[in-house]
């Protein structure tokens, strides 16, 4: 019976051995890493088939952008939260109340230049409130303090705006949001300018991407989520890099805020209604693990452009909105089973 | 092992309570140059708790600790790793989701400065790594394999790799066998052994009598959160140390 045993264990070895040379399994680490580009790619083109003439055409490619550029902040944010094995559900909540309290600036005649930075210390400053509840008053889960922060902040936001819109910025203040760079020096038409909301995308994912992967507070963030009590053992103030990464997501809402602000030219009580749970999606799609550790920049920007694209396409091709929610919701689902599968493979049971 | 090597570590009268339970009274405990101590104890004596003083995730209520002969007194984790003590945690204390080098750094990772901004130092960690996985002889494919795609026995391999990565004087082991296969035992009381000749002191606590009987060269028991016995390895047998588990002298 013990010889029996040996043998099936022997041969399970073996199975495994082969298994790991095969082609592919070397493929699959590229396959992580690059699927959710390869995905975007094969969207963009199945796209560009079907509605050839204006998919690809440079009016709605910045229009794309331009559509995603307050989301992709607050997306980031919620991707450095859901690498610590958080999640915050107030981003879109911090966004509105970081918004109202810019157009309650602005319309009292502050310079542009204080209206432009109130929103993202406002935003800071929520998100501060995030982390601090979290670590100090020892919340179960973050689930639940973001989810009371929800409703305060957005319930602040309408109580010192009266929950009405306000309406009407300078155009410094518009800048990030509206603002476009002109690109008639290359030869391109005037209609061909280079949206300011796309180069600040890129700029912030590029800086987020470098303090995640290439600073010590970004390890240590991934180590929080690989294993909170082995970043503890190591010396790490696990509640000090929490607060940071909650502030840090506040801060980005309040970037988003000041975005909406310059595309919307007002602050309206329903700002970012129920953009915390694209946001998660992006996150979730762009291949950011619920538990924690996992997930790459890139990854989150794939997950926000797959978003984008598919509501732009869908809706130059006429499809219902109710088509579109049905659409993202099986690719989440779809995401987070070949997560699933994923870990299967990868680990060690 | 002869008493004649320097004493490292020493806790004298070490008491901790939880609310109105005493987990440790009164604890006594020496390690020196080059020894392998081994601590044994039922479910509850108090080993777990002594480890956690020592490596100053816990406060003691009463008692001092002795490092080369000066007193300290241990806030955090950190402290202890200032002195050169070391833990190695049951639950290996591994982020599975980073490569051996980085969780071999981890929380000491090194840096190079650019301007006023500091950059994790890629090539530093992977060299650093593979000297010294080289120096104790473990083996793995590679330094950037992640820990969560190794066995048990190499994950055992990396934490221990870990805690003697920074000049380690003594080095704290919760039940290093444990959770390993047959095969993989051996290969981590080698390492035991090879940390003992380099001149660390070994605390390993262990349910496994075959353990302690291969590497420890002194044994001492708890018993309710007291010292109960302790011995020279040479001078006791498995029988009487299973004894002492139980409370039997």
């Amino acid at each position: 019976m013990k010889s029996l045993v040996g043998l099936w264990e022997k041969n399970k070895m073996d199975d495994k051995e082969k298994k790991q040379d095969s082609l592919y399994v070397k493929l699959i680490p590229y396959f992580e890493k690059y699927g959710i580009l390869l995905l975007l790619v094969i969207m963009i083109l199945v796209m560009h088939i079907l509605q050839p003439d204006v998919f690809l055409s440079w009016r709605n490619v910045t229009n794309v952008f331009k559509q995603i550029s307050w989301q992709s902040m607050l997306a980031l944010g919620v991707f450095m939260v859901i690498v610590t094995a958080g999640i915050d559900l107030s981003v879109g909540s911090i966004m509105m109340l970081s918004l109202m309290i810019l157009a309650i600036v602005a319309k009292a005649g502050a310079p542009w230049f204080i209206v432009v930075l109130v929103p993202l210390f406002a935003g800071f400053l929520c998100g501060l409130i995030n982390g601090l509840g979290i670590t100090l008053l020892r919340m179960p889960h973050p689930f639940i303090m973001t989810l009371g922060t929800l409703y305060i902040f957005r319930g602040t936001g309408n109580l010192i705006s009266g929950g009405t819109p306000i309406s009407g910025f300078t155009d410094e203040v518009r800048y990030l949001g509206h603002g476009r760079i002109d690109l008639t020096w290359l030869g391109l038409e005037k209609s061909q300018y280079l949206p300011v909301s796309l180069v600040l995308i890129a700029v912030v994912y590029f800086v987020f991407w470098v303090f995640l992967n290439h600073s010590r507070t970004g390890k240590w963030i991934y180590a929080i989520g690989g294993n909170p009590s082995a970043a503890r053992a190591s010396g790490i103030n696990v509640n000090k890099i929490l607060i940071i990464v909650y502030s840090l997501c506040g801060f980005l809402s309040g970037i988003g805020a000041l975005i909406l602000a310059g595309r919307t030219d007002s602050g309206y009580p329903n700002a970012g209604l129920q953009s915390e749970l694209d946001a998660i999606a992006a996150c979730i799609i762009g291949g950011a693990s619920f538990f924690g550790g996992r997930g790459t920049v890139l990854g989150v920007f794939a997950g926000v452009m797959i978003m984008g694209i598919l509501r732009n396409g869908l809706n130059l091709m006429d499809v219902s909105s109710f088509w579109q929610q049905v659409l993202i919701g099986s690719i989440i689902v779809l995401a987070v089973y070949v997560d699933v599968l994923r870990r299967d493979f990868g680990t060690r049971k | 092992m002869t008493l004649t090597n320097k004493l490292l570590l020493e806790a004298k009268g070490i008491t901790k309570y939880f609310g109105t339970i005493t987990a440790l009274e009164n604890v006594n405990l020496k390690v020196h140059e080059g020894e392998c101590l081994g601590v044994v104890g039922d479910n509850g004596a108090g080993k777990s708790t002594l480890m956690k003083v020592l490596s100053g995730l816990y406060k003691p209520s009463a008692g001092a600790l002795f490092f080369k002969g000066k007193e300290h007194v241990l806030d955090s984790p950190k402290d202890s790793q200032n002195l050169g003590l070391e833990m190695v945690y049951q639950d290996l204390a591994l982020a599975g989701n980073l490569p051996i080098g980085e969780n071999i750094f981890l929380g000491r990772e090194p840096t190079k400065n650019i301007g006023f901004l500091k950059f994790l130092d890629f090539k530093k960690i992977q060299e650093m790594t593979s000297a010294h996985l080289e120096k104790l002889k473990i083996n793995v494919k590679s330094a950037d394999q992640k820990v969560e795609e190794l066995s048990g026995g190499q994950r055992q391999a990396v934490a221990i790799a870990r805690s003697t990565a920074f000049n380690a004087k003594v080095v704290i082991m919760d039940e290093p066998t444990a959770a390993l296969a047959i095969k993989e035992v051996g290969k981590v009381l080698d390492l035991i052994n090879k940390l003992k000749s380099t001149g660390v002191g070994v605390i390993v606590i262990s349910h496994r009598m075959d353990d302690i009987f291969t590497v420890c060269d002194r044994v001492m028991a708890l018993f309710q959160g007291t010292n109960f016995a302790e011995s020279q390895l040479d001078k006791t047998s498995r029988d009487e140390v299973i004894g002492w588990i139980m409370g039997k002298k």
